[in-house]
């Protein structure tokens, strides 16, 4: 004992075992089984995609890392998170080059100009997203049917598309791969046709939408497993879908010939995927208690007035931005009440 | 006045034994948020041991928050155990007692486990010293009044055990702009690994009743509350049985939550009211002592003896011979560390419990009035030393186990900045009481307790140069 050199640290001296990088990797271990369906249903195509997206935030990340003189920081998982959930909001028919000119952009402008990890306003992922919706707007609307039987064995033509060179019509091709595929999403059909997809055919993926939106069991597996292990804010998708679906259900009853039924909401487009994996990014989400509700409230309602009123027909991309946005002013005016400092608790 | 806000568990709700069904649907009373930590309570089935005398003890003339004593005795004087080696030097002071029989061998300054320098009174234990308390002066003290009341608690020299060491007779004096109308005894021992105030309430249990008596006769009191967390059964029991036929005292068992036995934590729990940002508990009513503090009173005031020996905790992976000892006060930590054993690697030793208890930088300070638990930590628990401090990712944890309602991150976030008028004006930093959790749960590994307790003390700093 004599000879023992002491320590000096501060107060707690024990922690709890969590760390980024746990977080990070439960995240991508509760993807897994998105990205696999999405595999099944698009087969090579949306493999490639999914490979292609995240190499480019990894490189992007690490090309960042250098400029920065900094160590690497691929190892706390987060730009992968970033490129998984980036091609699964993209048409699985989308060129592998558009979606490394995604994956560049996300960590780029969205992520590591703004300091990197821990520092960025807006969700890295639908950055990306924005930027190519407005670069490539004929890309990312060509939709394809699932289940196509050369899945496996054929890349949907489009994907291989050379870089910096259009796109071909894929309509033929999927007219030809499944009979009767009309080539719109359940919510473009709704919108421009008024044609309402019914929600079996949701739970059994058969519709059109981006690489990971349609599977809508398993991305609520994936979030019931973040949060009952405490990795994720149960309170934000409750937030969202609950919010959403009160919205659409006010709209029914106001006009029930022009709206359609809240489970549509809710199972259409990208809601499912925004609510659970894209809101729910920590960092870009409040911390206060009362902040996460609103933050959850505003998205789920601003998706379904901008589905219903704006231009195009999805908005959770649109809307999580805004709420992005708004998160820090959120945090500020929604306190949690300071023991001692009166009021009401 | 009294601000009473109705607790959402009233403590009532919840008495004597309850089925299992009922168990699961009836909540201990607790507080918002908070912790559930490791408990590491592995010494709470070990009695109390006596650790022999150290070959030479050094007992300072501050064990106390106040002014130091002032020593009674010379270098070459022979001292018995018991006998007052030191005078309290005003109210706001205490005597010192001699530990053991010896002879003094330099009045000097030392180190004390805090990092200052202060007179004590070094003494040779006497070959033949035993356990035996050679100087008392007995009194009767069910005729004592309030002031001789106070004072005769004073000349015990007894402080607050439960880590602040504040003097116990100036906690229990009445104060003049508040009635004082239930003592909360803090029982609940929420650090891991301590067990020494479990183990006080399990074999003295009349002895805390006694000290109870006493501490609400002086303080005014007329209800008593003994908060235990739920993990002690056998204490809730033991002091249960103990307790006076006339319905004064009342024990209730409290959830096993960090950090419950934060003094106001523990009000807020048992009473349901809320101590005002800045201000005491009196405040609301209420006056709060450590358990392991009322029974010493009760043990040493009708004895008239003073107080030389404390009941410690002393565990830790580190330890050979983890147990609960009672040490004599000035013992040197070097000689009660050689004597449980190390092993493993001794890496920190902390005083008190792991989640708010400092660090010892050397093993040559003294056992105090104040040490409630002596910790030997591994490098195995430090390991997460070795990890990154990241940037904060705001995943809120934080903010979720805050017990103070506070928003760490935020705070954290103005600390990095040097914003510290921003953390107390907007952000309630003085609110933060250190007691860790936030730091506990950063998945980060952000300092940020360290942080707190930086920016608190630079901004006191900067506003006494505002006001002077």
């Amino acid at each position: 004992m004599s000879t023992t050199r002491l320590e000096l640290r501060t107060t707690p001296h024990i922690k709890a075992g969590r760390t980024v990088e746990q977080i990070m990797r439960a995240v991508l271990l509760a993807l897994a089984p998105v990205c696999a369906f999405a595999v099944w249903q698009y087969g090579l195509s949306a493999l490639a995609l999914i490979v292609t997206v995240t190499a480019a935030c990894l490189a992007t990340e690490r090309l960042a890392n250098r400029l920065r003189g900094e160590a690497s920081t691929l190892g706390d998982a987060s730009a992968t998170i970033t490129g998984v959930l980036l091609a699964l909001c993209l048409p699985p028919a989308f060129p592998l080059w558009m979606g490394a000119v995604a994956g560049i952009v996300a960590i780029a402008l969205g992520k590591t100009l703004f300091g990197g990890l821990g520092h960025n306003v807006f969700n890295p992922a639908l950055v990306g997203r924005a930027f190519v919706q407005a670069a490539f707007p004929a890309a990312i609307t060509s939709w394809v049917p699932a289940y196509a039987p050369d899945r496996f064995t054929a890349f949907i033509p489009s994907t291989l598309t050379p870089p910096l060179m259009q796109p071909p019509d894929v309509s033929a091709w999927a007219q030809a791969a499944v009979d009767g595929f009309t080539g719109a999403t359940p919510l473009a059909r709704w919108k421009y046709d008024n044609v309402l997809t019914p929600a079996a055919d949701f739970f059994a993926g058969s519709v059109a939408g981006s690489t990971g939106e349609t599977g809508a069991v398993l991305i609520l597996l994936g979030g019931l497993y973040l949060a009952a292990r405490r990795y994720l804010d149960w309170r934000i998708p409750v937030a969202v879908l609950g919010s959403a679906a009160l919205a659409a259900w006010l709209f029914q009853l106001w006009a029930p010939e022009r709206y359609p039924e809240p489970l549509f909401v809710l199972l259409s487009g990208g809601l499912m995927l925004g609510a659970v994996f894209m809101a729910t990014d920590m960092v870009t989400s409040p911390v206060t208690p009362l902040g996460v509700w609103l933050y959850g409230a505003l998205i789920g309602v601003l998706t379904v007035l901008i589905r219903y009123f704006g231009g195009m027909p999805e908005g959770v991309m649109y809307a999580i931005l805004v709420g992005n946005a708004l998160t820090p002013l959120i945090d500020r005016y929604t306190p949690p009440r300071a023991f001692g400092t009166g009021g009401r608790r | 006045m009294i601000a009473t806000r109705l607790n959402p568990h009233p403590p009532d709700r919840v008495r004597g034994s309850l089925s299992p069904l009922t168990r699961l649907f009836r909540r201990r009373p607790s507080f918002p948020r908070g912790l559930h930590l490791p408990e590491h309570k592995d010494t709470a089935g070990l009695p109390i041991r006596r650790l022999p005398f150290a070959p030479e003890l050094i007992v300072p003339m501050l064990q106390h928050i106040g002014k130091p004593a002032i020593p009674l005795v010379r270098p070459g004087q022979t001292v018995v155990r018991g006998e007052p080696i030191a005078r309290a030097d005003g109210f706001y002071s205490l005597p010192v007692h001699a530990p053991v029989t010896g002879v003094v061998r330099a009045v000097e300054p030392r180190l004390l486990a805090d990092g200052r320098m202060v007179t004590a009174v070094v003494i040779h234990t006497q070959a033949a010293a035993d356990q035996r308390v050679l100087w008392r002066s007995p009194r009767e003290v069910e005729t004592l009044t309030g002031p001789e009341l106070i004072q005769a608690i004073q000349d015990t020299g007894l402080a607050g055990m439960g880590g602040a060491a504040f003097p116990a007779h100036a906690k229990l004096a009445p104060p003049e702009d508040a009635v004082i109308d239930t003592l909360i005894v803090n029982g609940a021992e929420c650090e891991p690994y301590l067990t020494c105030d479990h183990r006080v309430m399990l074999e003295w249990p009349t002895a805390v009743m006694d000290g109870i008596r006493l501490a609400m006769r002086a303080c005014g009191a007329r209800h008593a509350v003994i908060g235990v967390e739920d993990n002690k059964p056998d204490a809730i029991a033991a002091l249960t049985a103990a307790l006076p036929a006339d319905g004064s005292i009342r024990v209730q068992a409290v959830a096993t939550k960090y950090p419950q036995g934060a003094a106001d934590i523990l009000v807020y729990t048992l009473t349901g009211r809320e101590v005002p940002a800045g201000q005491r508990s009196s405040a609301v009513g209420v006056l709060v002592s450590n358990v392991m503090t009322l029974a010493t009173l009760g043990q040493l005031l009708p004895a008239g003896e003073g107080l030389i020996e404390r009941v410690i905790t002393v565990a830790g992976p580190g330890v050979t011979r983890p147990g609960n000892y009672r040490v004599p006060l000035g013992t040197p930590m070097r000689y009660l560390l050689d004597y449980v054993g190390a092993r493993g690697g001794v890496r920190e030793v902390v005083l008190g419990g792991p989640m708010m208890g400092p660090a010892v930088a050397s093993l040559d300070v003294p056992v105090t009035k104040g040490t409630s638990g002596v910790l030997v930590l591994t490098p195995r628990e430090l390991a997460y030393e070795t990890r990154p401090v990241r940037a904060c990712i705001k995943c809120g944890e934080c903010v979720r186990v805050c017990p103070r309602g506070l928003n760490p991150s935020m705070l954290g976030l103005l600390a990095t900045r040097g914003e510290y008028e921003t953390m107390v004006a907007d952000y309630h930093l003085e609110q933060c009481f250190e007691c860790g959790c936030c730091s506990y749960v950063c998945p980060a590994n952000i300092p940020l307790v360290q942080q707190f307790r930086v920016a608190k003390g630079v901004w006191r700093k900067r506003s006494a140069t505002r006001a002077a």
